[in-house]
């Protein structure tokens, strides 16, 4: 597994020997191969690649919590059944997404404790609290709308083990999304209380999903490099805007009011929205947004509160293969 | 709807489904409780998976004693307008979930009981009942062979495993006896074979308890007073917080769809 030995070289040469290889590479990318795990890579790729896809398997775990935080008191059968499946799509994308990481030589087990030591982050969105029922389908509507507009590109990412992961998870995102969709449609058309719920959701969530897309185009730090190299294909500013321009309308069809009053369209159809406050987000990322304790404390004590049941599993596991060599030696 | 409790007319095949869906119901949302806080990935999936299963048993089960009852009443009305009086699920499944070891056991406890259940029913007279047992049979094997492996991980994996399974065993063991319990209502449809009479299957789970529990180096107690009660409504005290949570929505905005 650790393919970084392969590419090591010795001495004098490596300089010259990895500007070749580096060139080699970067023709590929350009040729729109796919990369696979045994093939040579930049050490900035992989590191890269590393980051983004633990950081993705992160999220989906971390963002179990949100919506779990909603399973038991779900509102008809129904939905409970709809909730819990979904949530339970969400481990299985994290469990898909840790093995297209593990591809690049680093451990499961070593990606999650850098985050939950709290070196690695997750989306920024799970850091807000899941408040009213209407806050399911806003996050189904909204959070997995933002995340299927950041991942469709990314099932054409140069890195072979991580586009295929997002083709199996795309499919279920935009499920889900559909789904939260149709929670929204539901609430909307119900009772004036479950319309102002409706609202309320949307109030407090539509900022928080902007800020999904990473910052402005002028500040990100790790663009330059992912389009070179084709992990990224748009900037954070074109997915974001091509989102509100996809956004606006269903909004509008559920008769709900996006809180951003100086949006407005221009000649190109494009809806322009407000300046979004990126001290928030820069506070959320730094660990103050006003769920992040929470959330990282309830992942390390599911983690910890488990550990005796792993080290049960892993010493039967060790005394089953020390009887069935005892038992192959008689 | 109202936020009221709703009225049921429990004849004997009403009340027959309704015990059968409050069981899948509330054992699905006490493994609904463990989303995102399981002790491995693989594990928060396979309890979700269970737990789905569960409440599909559930809906199906509610459907068909609406259905037969003949009023009003849906599965929603069902599962959110009755209150701890009114439920009938055995006291087995209401148990919290209490650590992976206690979730464990109260699992393996009810699925080597539902499996067999479940399997026998499919000789049903009633061919909806016959249908929902060809149905939920599949899923019951994969929860007891899924809770009987980690019987025996536990059991025989470290000694703070041990000690906890051998704990859940003994505290879960006296609600056990009321799954094989009969009463009127339900020797009535054993006699015309639309149930089957629990009693049969006794052995045959004792066989299987007896052969998992040594497999994982754990006991079985020796205590056989049985706690009972759940059948008729005569509840723990966990069953009321898991309610007022599972209702909240429903008693909040009565009438409103969702």
């Amino acid at each position: 597994m650790y393919t970084q030995a392969l590419n090591s070289s010795d001495g004098d040469d490596r300089g010259i020997e990895d500007a070749a290889r580096a060139a080699a590479f970067q023709a590929r990318i350009d040729d729109d191969e796919r990369i696979e795990p045994n093939d040579w890579m930049p050490a900035a790729y992989r590191k890269t690649l590393t980051r983004q896809i633990s950081q993705h398997a992160h999220s989906e775990i971390v963002g179990m919590l949100p919506e779990g935080n909603w399973i038991t008191r779900a509102p008809s059968l129904r939905r409970k059944a709809a909730l819990l499946a979904k949530v339970q799509d969400e481990c299985g994308h994290g469990l898909y997404l840790y093995a297209a990481a593990e591809t690049l030589g680093t451990s499961r087990e070593e990606l999650v404790d850098l985050m939950l030591s709290g070196k690695a982050k997750y989306s920024s969105i799970f850091n807000y609290p899941t408040l009213t029922w209407a806050d399911i389908g806003t996050i189904g509507w909204l959070v997995d709308g933002a995340a299927i507009m950041n991942q469709i590109p990314l099932c054409r990412c140069s890195y072979g083990p991580y586009a295929r992961a997002m083709i199996r998870v795309c499919k279920e995102e935009s499920f889900h999304q559909r789904q939260g969709f149709e929670i929204m449609v539901t609430l909307c058309r119900g009772t004036e209380e479950q319309k102002a719920m409706a609202q309320d959701a949307l109030n407090r969530w539509w900022w928080p999903v902007l800020m999904m897309f990473g910052p402005p185009d002028k500040v990100s730090q790790h663009s330059d490099t992912s389009t070179k190299w084709k992990i990224k294909r748009f900037s954070n500013d074109e997915l974001r805007q091509k989102f509100v321009d996809a956004t606006v309308p269903q909004a509008q069809f559920l008769g709900l009011t996006i809180p951003d009053p100086g949006m407005t369209q221009n000649e190109s159809g494009n809806w322009v929205y407000s300046e979004i406050d990126w001290a928030e987000f820069n506070q959320v990322l730094a660990g103050n947004g006003p769920c992040n304790r929470e959330r990282l404390a309830a992942r390390r004590k599911a983690h910890d509160d488990g550990a005796w049941v792993r080290e049960a599993a892993a010493a039967y596991a060790e005394k089953r293969k020390a009887r069935l060599l005892a038992q192959a030696a008689e | 709807m109202t936020a009221a409790n709703i009225k049921v007319s429990e004849t004997p095949l009403v009340l027959y489904a309704l015990r059968r869906a409050d069981d899948a119901l509330i054992l699905g949302h006490r493994l609904s409780e463990w989303c995102g806080h399981a002790p491995a990935m693989e594990e928060d999936m396979a309890l979700a998976n269970m737990g789905l299963d569960l409440l599909g048993q559930a809906r199906e089960l509610y459907a068909y004693a609406a259905k037969v009852e003949g009023r009003d009443n849906d599965e929603d009305k069902f599962a959110y307008l009755r209150d701890v009086r009114q439920y009938r699920n055995l006291l087995l499944l209401e148990q919290p979930n209490g650590d992976f070891a206690r979730t464990m056991v109260r699992q393996f406890f009810y699925a080597a009981f539902a499996d067999l259940y479940w399997r026998a029913m499919m000789k049903s007279s009633d061919p909806t009942l016959a249908a929902i047992a060809a149905k939920s049979e599949k899923e019951s094997a994969y929860h007891i062979r899924h809770s009987s492996e980690w019987i025996v991980r536990l059991g025989d994996g470290t000694e703070e495993s041990h000690r906890r399974a051998q704990l859940a065993i003994d505290d879960l063991w006296a609600y056990t006896g009321e799954m094989f319990a009969v009463d009127d209502s339900e020797r009535g449809l054993i006699d015309a074979g639309i149930a089957i009479d629990p009693g049969t299957l006794k052995a045959q789970w004792q066989k299987t308890m007896t052969s998992v529990v040594n497999e994982a180096t754990l006991a079985l107690p020796k205590s056989d007073w049985m706690q009972q009660g759940g059948r008729s409504g005569r509840h723990s005290e966990h069953l009321g917080h898991l309610l007022s949570e599972l209702q909240s929505l429903q008693r909040t905005f009565p009438g409103a769809t969702w």
